[in-house]
């Protein structure tokens, strides 16, 4: 897992509440066997026609909107727990997603794969998006030693949370697995005694 | 010190060791695997030159994307054989337990694991799938997964996860004729929103829960995900004793008794705390549906969908889009619009007893001549034990499709898909826009709403057909 301190970058924004794991990646997609590729069919059904040409509407085909950080709506990711949302997330090239509230699953599945869910208040991401209608090219600057987020054009800032441990295992890129690898003694102590072990 | 929740007892008794200031590692009893959320799980495996810890632990099927005829044919869509293939190969090399395209005991993950007596109580079940929470009917803690967390798992039988925190929904009173357990959940979601149960794991109680049978409180559990729970549980009690003594893989004989004895010391205590409670009367819930493209946009069958006025602000906009995405508009009745493809199976709603009762309706009766109803039964035992019954003449007889088990139409990643812009009426468990198809529009509903359309061909209140004397 790559490394995550700090990001500066424009925004794309998606305003849409609920944005659902089978919109991140619809599940007729979701049949490779790696974890590579995933982000040519981000958004697929916003972003692309029924004859694959792209929707010009759709904020990521306006080649004048690029940007490592993800602006989305209320309840982003329900639904599925395919992993493959944050693949396909971090495959496209952002590396952090900005919502007033994240589900549960899909927060873990981001974290396990270095991509930053930054939870903010209601207030903090109407002015994300106030912003971004007064300027495009407005940015964010996201700090993970400080957990904070500052729209750097106002200079308003705001802190969020994240869990001690998972912040530690961004910061220097260590995946859960390593840790529960190292911890195979007091799991067979455990085993020894568990009810449904075979 | 308060009591303990049903909850509590689970984890905290399957918790090995806490990482100060964050999560617990939690010892996984039982680990279910699909051909979709795997094969990255297993090529991390290999990278690391490391195998499955505890192989007898994990249980495989293929589900997602199998076709639901013909499945004694390879599979022709190439990017789903390979995928099936690769499980088949994965489960050889790791030494998991398969039951593939033509084993009896295929189907979708979590009909298999209860039908099999494999799910039980006490038990914390994962799976890299959000319906994970079927399982918690049966009092286990039991939650869907990531792939990371599934190569977690593999490598080590355990999880890095944070305890979530507790909520009770209870349901009190008695269900009306023609209203189910599916309508109760689709209640509850419209209820407390699809966002409304996040950070949290479900008990569900109360006495509408506990006169339910276990694959009607399947069907509920099933569905907490839906109001963004991590998962859903109900207590062990008599029903669930009585549904797992026999079965396939369940304990037998002393070893049984034994563990009657140990469930039975499961329920939350009296005086254990929630952090949060909601409580709802079962004379509420009618025949539901939903309208919209999440499952918290719901109504009773009779209702109108709302108008713009009582949409909050911040809501609007999503609002719109949503019911311009289903080709609604806002204050309409839903019933009598007419519905060209009807779903009946997925893992909420596929079992026999959802069989049994949509052939009780349509038995002696006809579909609408413009309807595609098609039935998919949860598991290849399903399918048998219907065909064994007769249901598959009445389904025939009716114009109804009883195919073979699979996930099929409920995400539509095989052919079974409902085609842009026409309407389905489903009993499987989400109605985001494309789910079963891109452009599709789906209205969720319990298997007998589902029935009564189909044999109408626009949208029904069972309660009329329920009510209709039998003809001579």
């Amino acid at each position: 897992m790559d490394k995550f301190q700090t990001l500066t970058s424009t925004i794309v924004p998606l305003p849409n509440q609920n944005v659902d794991t089978d919109q991140i990646i619809p599940a007729r997609f979701l049949k490779a066997t790696t974890r590579e590729g995933f982000g040519d069919n981000l958004f697929r059904d916003w972003r692309y026609d029924e004859q694959n040409n792209p929707i010009n509407s759709f904020i990521l085909n306006d080649p004048d909107i690029k940007g490592e950080i993800l602006v989305a709506g209320k309840n982003f990711g329900s639904g599925s727990s395919r992993e493959h949302a944050a693949w396909a997330l971090y495959d496209f090239g952002f590396k952090a997603v900005v919502s007033s509230f994240f589900a549960d699953i899909f927060k873990n599945n981001a974290l396990n794969n270095g991509l930053l869910p930054v939870q903010v208040s209601d207030n903090f991401l109407q002015k994300i998006f106030n912003q971004y209608e007064v300027e495009a090219n407005t940015e964010l600057r996201v700090d993970l030693a400080n957990q904070s987020i500052t729209l750097l054009t106002t200079g308003e800032t705001e802190s969020f949370d994240i869990n001690p441990y998972k912040k530690y295992c961004l910061e220097n890129g260590y995946d859960d697995i390593d840790y529960l690898l190292s911890q195979r003694e007091a799991i067979e102590n455990f085993e020894a005694q568990a009810l449904y072990s075979v | 010190m308060p009591g303990k929740t049903l909850f509590d007892k689970i984890w905290d008794s399957h918790v090995v060791s806490s990482i100060e200031n964050g999560p617990d590692v939690l010892y996984i009893d039982r680990h279910f695997i699909h051909e979709v959320t795997s094969p990255q799980a297993f090529n991390g495996l290999a990278q690391r030159g490391i195998g499955v810890a505890r192989p007898k632990q994990t249980i495989a099927t293929a589900d997602h994307n199998v076709p639901t005829i013909n499945q004694h044919l390879p599979i022709q869509e190439v990017l789903s054989r390979t995928q099936v293939n690769k499980l088949t190969e994965n489960c050889e090399k790791f030494g998991v337990e398969l039951y593939g395209l033509g084993h009896p005991f295929q189907g979708i993950v979590h009909v298999i694991g209860p039908e099999l007596g494999i799910t039980l109580p006490g038990m914390t079940i994962v799976c890299g799938d959000s319906h994970t929470s079927t399982h918690g009917a049966f009092g286990s803690v039991a939650f869907g997964i990531g792939t990371s967390e599934v190569e977690q798992v593999l490598a080590t039988q355990c999880i890095l996860q944070t305890k979530p925190k507790k909520m009770k929904i209870e349901v009190n009173g008695e269900l009306a004729e023609g209203v189910s357990s599916k309508d109760i959940v689709l209640y509850i979601i419209a209820q407390i929103t699809a966002s409304g149960g996040t950070g949290c794991f479900v008990e569900f109680a109360g006495s509408a829960i506990r006169s339910l049978s276990m694959e009607a409180r399947m069907t509920i559990c099933n569905m907490s995900i839906e109001m963004g729970a991590r998962g859903g549980m109900i207590a062990p009690d008599e029903t669930t004793f009585e549904y797992i003594r026999g079965r396939e893989f369940a304990p037998k004989g002393g070893e049984f008794d034994k563990l009657v004895d140990y469930w039975r010391t499961l329920p939350s205590d009296s005086d254990a705390e929630y952090d949060k409670i909601s409580t709802f009367d079962a004379a509420e819930i009618t025949p539901f549906i939903t309208y919209g493209t999440n499952p918290g946009m719901g109504i009773k069958i009779t209702d109108s969908v709302p108008t713009m006025e009582v949409v909050s602000k911040a809501e609007q906009n999503s609002f719109a889009k949503s019911l311009e995405y289903m080709g609604l508009e806002p204050g309409q009745s839903l019933l009598g619009k007419p519905v060209n493809y009807v779903f009946i199976g997925s893992c909420t709603n596929s079992r026999i007893e959802d069989l049994r009762k949509v052939a009780d309706l349509v038995r002696g009766q006809q579909k609408a001549p413009h309807v595609n109803a098609m039935i998919i039964p949860g598991s290849k035992q399903v399918e048998n034990q219907a065909r064994k019954e007769g249901l598959d003449v009445i389904f025939q007889k009716a114009g109804f499709e009883l195919r073979q088990p699979g996930c099929s139409a409920c995400l539509g990643m095989n052919e079974d898909k409902v085609p842009k812009g026409e309407y389905c009426v489903s009993t499987s468990n989400r109605n985001f826009e494309g789910r079963q198809g891109p452009g599709a529009r789906t209205f969720l509903a319990s298997p007998l709403t589902a029935a009564a359309t189909a044999i109408n061909g626009y949208i029904t209140d069972v309660r009329e057909m329920l009510a209709e004397p039998e003809l001579a």
